[in-house]
């Protein structure tokens, strides 16, 4: 793996108007409005962080894996990376990333294919994707807007490692992140995030062990 | 053109395997779109009629239009960023939807998306149907939503597609390279329907090729009968996961 380009971030914990901690197995709903700025921190290290954006105003337009890596022409996200929707709209920019790497093809982990990947009698393991359900349905209840599975779709993996080798392979490999990185982003236009803080105890995308996750928001009047 | 079954019945004293029955064929035009609720039990050949094909394609549980082409689960089940023999197209649920059961090009692309609006006018310019009749500029993803509506579908039952006949390769430092020249006239691949798929194709260009000449390249298409996967099938030994994957959707349909 090529040497990564780690980028901090000018903005301080103290000034943030926003700070809550998400516990592993936990989903995450939270609206952003354009000009904000969003990070995650990693608290333990080696935790994967599936999430899913989506245009605050029109849910159906909504982050694209495949717009976001075709338009960088590059399959990791790091800083400077733009996450495109569906709609081909800028949701956010990466500014910030004390890690170098993020995963946007490993998709979220599921019952189902927990099933498929390691035993079938592992259908009684948490997944993402129960997290992400439970979350969309919350915010469905709460705000009367339709959300829900149709909405779920390919996510980002903040903080994990999924290379793809020349040869057409993809590997999954040890994080590549530690206790206190961070990835920030700045949100282009009103934008929902859908947090599932990864409860995976079957492969190595958080060291076995997942552990809690912070969210902290700036506002723009106190971005520098 | 005669098709097999026709065939069989003009030699009566001929066995026809049924494992190849073809059902029928027809043409895709380039940059158009088709779709069709491919059976379990039947298969989809796509041949290309020229070089450089590109067929974009979209797969759904027919009976259960949440239950989507899920590529992120299809990769990671499989540990590929291509697809090719072997591999399966797995749902949201851990089903396999369609098996690649024959092709001749070793690799096609999950990677690189469809062609939008934008990205063909700033390729090729802008050139409407009243102009060009047949010839006007098309793009996958407007061809993709308005067949999607055709079955009461809409932008939020939009995955991530795959580009069949091309070739999308990934550098060390992830860095993603259309691979020109990739397929020839000739060329094919087979699907095996696991399941009843709505399969929605769309014949645009790849959006990473760098040709700059508006191209519209058909393909053939021939629906056939086969065979369900016995217990050495290509696609069930592909990997231990695909056991797996095999027997969730035999027990869909139990």
């Amino acid at each position: 793996m090529p040497e990564a380009v780690l980028v901090t971030s000018p903005r301080v914990p103290e000034q943030a108007i926003f700070s809550e901690d998400v516990r592993a197995g936990d989903s995450f709903v939270y609206e952003i409005k354009r000009g904000q700025f969003v990070r995650i921190v990693d608290l333990e290290g080696n935790q994967a962080v599936d999430t899913l954006f989506y245009n605050a105003h029109d849910y159906s337009d909504r982050y694209s894996a495949q717009d976001t890596i075709r338009g960088q022409q590059n399959i990791y996200l790091t800083t400077g990376t733009k996450l495109i929707s569906s709609a081909r709209n800028v949701l956010l920019t990466i500014v910030a990333d004390t890690c170098g790497r993020h995963d946007t093809l490993g998709g979220a982990c599921a019952t189902e294919s927990n099933m498929v990947r390691y035993a079938i009698e592992k259908r009684f393991m948490h997944a993402c994707r129960q997290s992400f359900l439970k979350g969309a349905m919350e915010w469905s209840d709460k705000t009367g807007r339709e959300f829900g599975k149709k909405d779920l779709t390919a996510n980002i993996n903040f903080f994990m490692n999924v290379p793809v080798t020349p040869a057409g392979k993809l590997t999954f490999e040890d994080g590549v992140s530690d206790a206190g990185k961070y990835v920030e982003l700045r949100a282009e236009m009103d934008t929902l995030i859908v947090i599932s803080n990864c409860p995976q105890l079957n492969n190595p995308c958080n060291a076995y062990n997942p552990t809690p996750v912070r969210v902290l928001i700036w506002d723009v009047a106190s971005s520098i | 053109m005669i098709s097999a079954k026709e065939k069989r019945l003009q030699q009566p004293g001929k066995l026809v395997s049924l494992s190849s029955e073809i059902l029928w064929e027809e043409t895709l035009h380039g940059s158009s779109t088709w779709s069709h609720v491919l059976k379990r039990g039947t298969a989809l050949r796509i041949t290309a009629e020229a070089d450089n094909a590109n067929v974009g394609a979209l797969f759904m549980n027919a009976d259960n239009s949440s239950e989507r082409l899920n590529l992120p689960d299809t990769l990671k089940a499989q540990h590929i960023a291509r697809l090719t023999t072997g591999a399966v197209l797995y749902s949201d649920m851990g089903r396999i939807l369609c098996s690649i059961t024959d092709d001749m090009l070793g690799w096609h692309d999950p990677l690189g998306g469809c062609s939008d609006a934008a990205l063909v006018a700033e390729k090729f310019g802008l050139l409407d149907y009243q102009e060009a009749r047949n010839g006007w500029h098309q793009n996958a993803l407007d061809g993709f939503v308005i067949e999607l509506a055709k079955y009461g579908l809409d932008r939020r039952d939009l995955t991530m597609n795959v580009n069949f006949f091309s070739k999308v390769e990934v550098d060390k430092d992830g860095s993603m390279h259309f691979v020109e020249k990739h397929s020839k006239a000739g060329d094919a691949v087979e699907l095996r329907a696991e399941m009843n798929t709505l399969v929605i194709l769309n014949t645009c260009q790849h959006p990473m090729n760098p040709d700059r000449e508006y191209r519209q390249i058909p393909v053939r298409l021939a629906a056939k009968r086969v065979q369900a996967p016995g217990a050495d099938d290509v696609c069930r030994k592909f990997r231990p996961e695909n056991e797996r994957g095999f027997t969730l959707t035999e027990r869909y349909f139990l």
